[in-house]
């Protein structure tokens, strides 16, 4: 412990979609509204799956992958896509160079520019995500499990992506106050090393509840 | 305001566990703030349904919510219909006389009716130029129910200066966006769980129903609910299911509206019953516009049900399939696609014969059927009731208004 003491409180959020009145019907123009792209258009593109489909594990974790693959039938680009994480110490700029990279060596290996032919163009959107207290305080790991069973889904998102990347704080905030106010340091790397992409959000509760519980019996 | 605040709580054990809770978090920022809906008409319609149902909610969030009606004559309402189907893209005759029409009715209006809320929504474009109106300080929203995404040019730039205006649109797709300056936020209809098109049924009530319309239990029923409209392809379902009917023992019904006022709709009706012929599992019902609970029971009866549009705005038929834990099939079109995600809550298909396809697979997959219908629930459950169409007005009114 370093000697901060405060309870962990959890913020519920919403998310407000914002049409951008842009679209690419192909992949040169993708490539090219995503060097244009508000940044906060990025993120939403690369996480907002996640706020739709709390249930659901979609073929890849990204809006540009599902799109190449499911409307533009170009497996090899959406696989690489799907592949970009945005997870270590990139921040949303690097990810956005890192999209731009992948499509724009693909491009130079195909002789025809994939295209929508009768299938829908990509939309470009962004979101706004309002955070709210739900009044929910936690003070140790036992009451930090038995609200994770309770919260909102839309909680666990809000204190693993927002915090992470729209915020910044480049650390999940459950592993920043394991850590930081419980000297918790293990079960923090453990929550930061989950690959959260590979899982909707109720399969991301469920895994970090038996990360929690685990380190419970080991204390 | 007592009856009120009951009205929501009855939502509270139908929406996701803390939906009701988190309702009422969000209105306590919006507390003391005034809203008012203005549209074209209080009965008939999907926009008026929807503010029968959106209102009493509001309300019991203790916010003060009017809702007021343009008025016109018929001239008025020739422009706006004729507005209407050029937005969606048909061509369309507008005389200068229209047009003049159109703003004088919206001039008097502006004189007569309620504006003064500090957030003003209003519906579709009828009511569009009331934006004259608008005082400093309030908010004014227009929200854009129909597809305007291949709008007859002329008729488009006419109202884009009156949108413009606005502080906020709102659209149902994101295809239905246009290159505008104001932010466009995209929010997904909804259907009313405790409605009678939605509310649970006994076993009971669903049998006498279906014994009433003439419909048989004894086999597996694929069902198609929607208006007798081209863009449904009703004659496209009956081939689907004559694929079907090779392989698998099942009938077919097709739920339309009532077409006596509508002679495309009749002729459409005709063409549908003429193509079923003499087959006695097909049954081709013209249900009149209040048979909500025959449609329930219908959708509760039906192994499969299809949404097999060629052309679709968002399709909310598929939802109600969907909130009665049905598997459903629907077109690749419009909002259905934002409905069905393929193979997980539904399948969208491109064909007759990829329709026909997906019937024979669920047919002969009961488990699939069931874990599929179990996932669409929770997804509409999530995304398509009107507690998240109440949650996302709520974060859309904090975020604009200005305090």
């Amino acid at each position: 412990m370093n000697g901060k003491m405060y309870n962990f409180r959890f913020s519920d959020c919403i998310e407000i979609k914002e049409l951008l009145g842009i679209k690419a019907d192909d992949e040169l123009k993708l490539m090219e509204f995503i060097e244009e792209v508000p940044i906060d258009s990025i993120y939403y593109h690369m996480h907002s799956y996640f706020l739709r489909h709390f249930y659901i594990v979609g073929p890849y974790p990204n809006d540009f992958a599902n799109w190449v693959v499911i409307q533009l039938r170009d497996r090899v680009l959406g696989e690489k896509l799907a592949a970009i994480t945005p997870w270590g110490s990139k921040n949303l700029e690097d990810i956005r160079e890192e999209l731009i990279d992948i499509i724009d060596n693909h491009l130079s290996t195909v002789r025809t520019v994939p295209f929508a032919i009768s299938a829908p163009p990509f939309f470009f959107m962004k979101s706004k995500i309002i955070e709210f207290d739900t009044g929910l305080e936690v003070a140790d790991l036992k009451e930090f499990i038995e609200a994770l069973k309770v919260v909102d889904a839309s909680a666990i998102y809000n204190h693993i992506f927002e915090s992470r990347l729209r915020v910044k704080k480049g650390r999940t905030d459950f592993s920043i106050w394991f850590d930081e106010v419980l000297g918790l340091k293990k079960l923090a790397d453990e929550i930061e090393n989950i690959d959260s992409y590979m899982y909707g959000l109720e399969g991301l509760r469920e895994k970090i509840l038996s990360l929690c519980l685990k380190a419970l019996d080991d204390k | 305001m007592e009856e009120n605040k009951n009205t929501l709580e009855l939502y509270r054990d139908i929406a996701p566990k803390g939906t009701v809770d988190l309702l009422y978090k969000l209105s306590e920022g919006l507390k003391g703030i005034s809203l008012v809906h203005v549209n074209s008409t209080r009965l008939g319609g999907g926009v008026a349904e929807m503010l029968q149902q959106l209102i009493p909610i509001f309300e019991s969030l203790g916010i003060s919510t009017g809702w007021e009606v343009v008025q016109g004559n018929d001239m008025f309402y020739k422009a706006t219909k004729s507005f209407h189907n050029a937005l969606q893209g048909q061509r369309q005759e507008i005389t200068p006389q229209m047009y003049e029409e159109y703003l004088m009715v919206n001039k008097e209006n502006a004189n007569n009716i309620h504006l003064d809320s500090d957030i003003v929504v209003i519906h579709d474009p009828q009511p569009l130029p009331l934006i004259l109106k608008k005082n400093q300080g309030s908010t004014w929203i227009w929200r854009c129910h129909i597809d305007i995404s291949r709008p007859q040019r002329k008729v488009w730039s006419f109202l884009k200066d009156f949108v413009s205006l606005y502080d906020g649109a709102i659209f149902s797709l994101p295809s239905f966006a246009k290159n505008l300056a104001i932010p466009q936020i995209l929010i997904y209809p909804s259907i009313d769980p405790l409605s009678d098109k939605n509310k649970e049924l006994t076993q009971e009530d669903i049998d006498t129903r279906l014994e009433k319309i003439g419909i048989p239990k004894d086999r597996p029923i694929i069902l198609q609910v929607s208006r007798f409209d081209r863009f449904k392809d009703p004659l496209g379902v009956i081939d689907a299911y004559r694929m079907v009917k090779k392989y698998n023992d099942c009938c077919l019904v097709l739920a339309g509206g009532s077409a006596a006022d509508d002679p495309e709709g009749l002729q459409i009706l005709n063409e549908v019953k003429q193509s079923a012929g003499k087959d006695k599992d097909i049954f081709v019902l013209d249900l009149s516009p209040d048979s909500h609970l025959d449609i329930n029971a219908l959708q509760r009866a039906a192994t499969v049900v299809l949404q097999k549009s060629v052309k679709e705005g968002f399709g909310l038929t598929v939802a109600e399939a969907m909130w009665k834990g049905k598997p459903v099939i629907g077109g690749a079109v419009g909002g259905i696609t934002a409905q069905l995600v393929y193979g997980a809550t539904g399948f969208t298909v491109n064909s007759i014969e990829g329709c026909a396809y997906r019937i024979r697979y669920l047919l002969n997959n009961p488990i699939v059927s069931a874990r599929i219908g179990k996932q669409a629930k929770e997804f509409t459950r999530r995304n398509f009731l009107i507690t998240r169409h109440i949650s996302d007005y709520l974060a859309l009114m904090i975020s604009m208004i200005k305090f």
